[in-house]
């Protein structure tokens, strides 16, 4: 469409013709430019007058005229003045039209706003309600366990390797980081101390039984939560909102067989190789700190670790590792099968195993211990 | 105005080695609804995506009015993109954010609005797809149905000039289909777009389309082009057993 003036702004001007308001456009719409001020058109509306809308010398529109005269249309409607929109352009007519077809429907969304205490009570009742939920995958995983051990698992062998070298073999570089530099730690912040009355030689002793017993596990426990847990939530949320596992129920397929027992059964068998490893480069890095920094040869520092370290110590440290592992994966499995059906859904199931599953490598953490030190272990 | 909205000249696509399709040619005019059409893997969607600018074409030119679309630098490209509207099969709502803050997002970021104005853009898009009352609802919340026409009112909410969709029928009951068959007809009247449209739903492609392309997944090239009408009359036999279901 010509138009005689480059780039006209848009206005509106108020008319009277007779009885009837008239609300003129004109100008060139477009969103992103200013628009004129809505008042006058506003004021004019309430009379018991007829109100036609009209355009003249309109250039080009976009929704940014629409939106103006939906909001005239919408006040006057609200007054109950009748409103005569015939004499706008036609696909601007048939846009407000379109747009007041449907009634506005008044429906708060499921996750509408409220207060903290109704949200507080909301959870506790949801969780509760999540209970019966959380111990039939319990109960059911159990039973896959012991069926597993029996040699009558459904699952897919190709898959529990798979998954065994993705989350073995293929952790020991990160393991292998963490533990050494761990090791170190605790070389150092114990030779300052024992260096003081020259007692070098019991960083031996220190880093060993230090590295075997707790530090070992709980490091291979948090990498496993942040490297694994994570990536099985992931994995099965996904599953989830692809419908993959619907799929599988709808075969008669057991999921937990299926899906969740490969998955913590290859993380608690590697539990404990890892952990082994661990304490072994962790020991290793203490050697070396108390070779190169504080002069204690490597022979003497052997014969000390090895005169330090009993059986019960590796078997207190692998238990602990292994335990920790199998609720790394229990908890990556379950949020990983609770995931809603979205991509922030999956998000919040991977948070949500890391989360749990470092903190129930704590709680346990401080059961076992407190466990083997009554025990006398 | 240019007659022409849309040209593709001598367009060969492939992955890698792989040619999906070759040397396709044809004009989308202003105004048309134009199906692109085609069975199972024979490339429509790959089409769609090198027409959006998702993925480069292999050989041959895409031009988006007098401006070859692959050989400008990406800002230009990037300014072309934001003229077209696309409806993504699933609906592609981005699942963090509500219905309204869908819409406005790309209103935000592109047309320099202040978020009231963007939001009031907003809940009027919805309103144009049936969707009025739902500005706050996740993605997550409404129906497949519900999650289509939102994600039309996202494609359009720059008033692009051109709409694409890819299947948009896909997982809808007749009805609903049909519906939104009707909604794209009305839009496509009142703003003056040109509509693109990937299907293979027979009853869309008769009730809307009024140009259309064959893409034969046998020859790995187009075999027919016209109005889909006319096609299931006087087309190649290929055409015109896809276009009756089979049947002579």
């Amino acid at each position: 469409m010509a138009v005689a003036v480059p780039t006209p702004t848009a206005a509106v001007s108020v008319r009277q013709d007779g009885a009837t308001t008239l609300l003129v456009f004109s100008g060139n719409w477009r969103v992103g430019q200013p628009l004129p001020d809505p008042a006058p058109a506003l004021s004019a509306i309430g009379g018991t007058t007829g109100l036609r809308l009209t355009a003249e010398r309109l250039g080009n529109w976009d929704s940014s005229l629409l939106a103006f005269v939906l909001r005239i249309y919408d006040a006057a409607i609200a007054g109950g003045q009748p409103i005569d929109c015939q004499q706008l352009p036609d696909g601007l007519a048939r846009l407000i039209r379109l747009a007041r077809a449907v009634p506005r429907v008044e429906r708060p969304p499921a996750g509408a706003r409220t207060g903290w205490l109704a949200r507080l009570g909301h959870t506790a009742v949801d969780r509760w309600h999540r209970l019966p939920d959380l111990l039939a995958f319990i109960g059911e995983l159990t039973l896959a366990v012991a069926r597993f051990f029996m040699g009558r698992a459904r699952y897919r062998q190709g898959e529990f390797f798979w998954l065994i070298e993705e989350t073995g073999p293929r952790a020991l570089p990160i393991v292998s980081l963490i533990s050494f530099l761990v090791g170190t730690i605790l070389a150092y912040m114990g030779a300052t101390q024992l260096a003081l009355f020259g007692a070098q030689i019991y960083i031996a002793d220190l880093v060993g039984i230090g590295m075997v017993r707790e530090i070992a596990a709980l490091m291979t426990g948090i990498i496993l939560a942040g490297r694994t847990g994570a990536a099985y939530a992931a994995q099965l949320g996904t599953m989830q909102v692809n419908e993959e596992i619907d799929a599988l129920r709808t075969l008669g397929i057991p999921v937990i067989e299926f899906l969740v027992l490969p998955r913590v059964m290859a993380l608690t068998l590697m539990a404990p190789l890892l952990t082994l490893y661990a304490s072994v480069v962790g020991v290793g890095a203490g050697a070396l700190v108390a070779a190169m920094v504080y002069d204690v040869g490597f022979n003497a520092y052997y014969f000390q670790t090895v005169a330090a370290l009993s059986l019960p110590h590796f078997l207190v440290g692998l238990s602990k590792g292994t335990v920790y592992a199998a609720l790394v994966a229990f908890a990556g499995c379950l949020c990983g099968m609770r995931c809603g059906r979205s991509a922030q859904a999956v998000g919040e199931a991977t948070t949500a195993a890391v989360v749990l599953g470092i903190l129930l490598i704590t709680i346990s953490a401080a059961l076992l211990t407190i466990a083997f030190q009554r025990l006398e272990i | 105005m240019p007659e022409v909205a849309l040209t593709v000249n001598h367009l060969t696509m492939a992955f890698g080695t792989r040619v999906i399709q070759r040397d396709l040619s044809f004009d989308i005019r202003r105004g048309d609804i134009f199906v692109i059409m085609g069975g199972s893997g024979c490339g429509k969607s790959t089409l769609l995506r090198h027409l959006i600018g998702l993925q480069a074409p292999a050989q041959g030119k895409i031009h988006f009015g007098d401006t070859d679309f692959w050989q400008v630098d990406e800002s230009t490209r990037n300014a072309i993109q934001r003229r077209c509207g696309v409806l993504f099969q699933s609906g592609a709502l981005w699942s963090s954010l509500t219905l309204q803050e869908n819409i406005a997002l790309p209103l935000l970021e592109f047309a320099d609005l202040a978020p009231e104005q963007a939001n009031e853009l907003a809940s009027m898009k919805l309103a144009l797809v049936g969707l009025a009352g739902f500005e706050d609802f996740y993605p997550s919340e409404i129906s497949g149905g519900m999650k289509k026409r939102a994600g039309l009112a996202r494609a359009m909410a720059l008033d692009p000039e051109i709409l694409f969709f890819d299947e948009p029928s896909a997982g809808l009951d007749p009805l609903s289909s049909a519906r939104l068959d009707e909604l794209i007809l009305e839009l496509r009247a009142s703003l003056g777009a040109t509509v693109v449209i990937v299907t293979h739903e027979l009853a869309s492609i008769f009730a809307i389309g009024n140009n259309a392309i064959f893409l034969d997944a046998e020859t790995k090239t187009m075999i027919a082009s016209g109005d889909p009408k006319q096609l299931a009359v006087d087309g190649p036999a290929t055409v015109r057993a896809f276009l009756s279901r089979g049947k002579p």
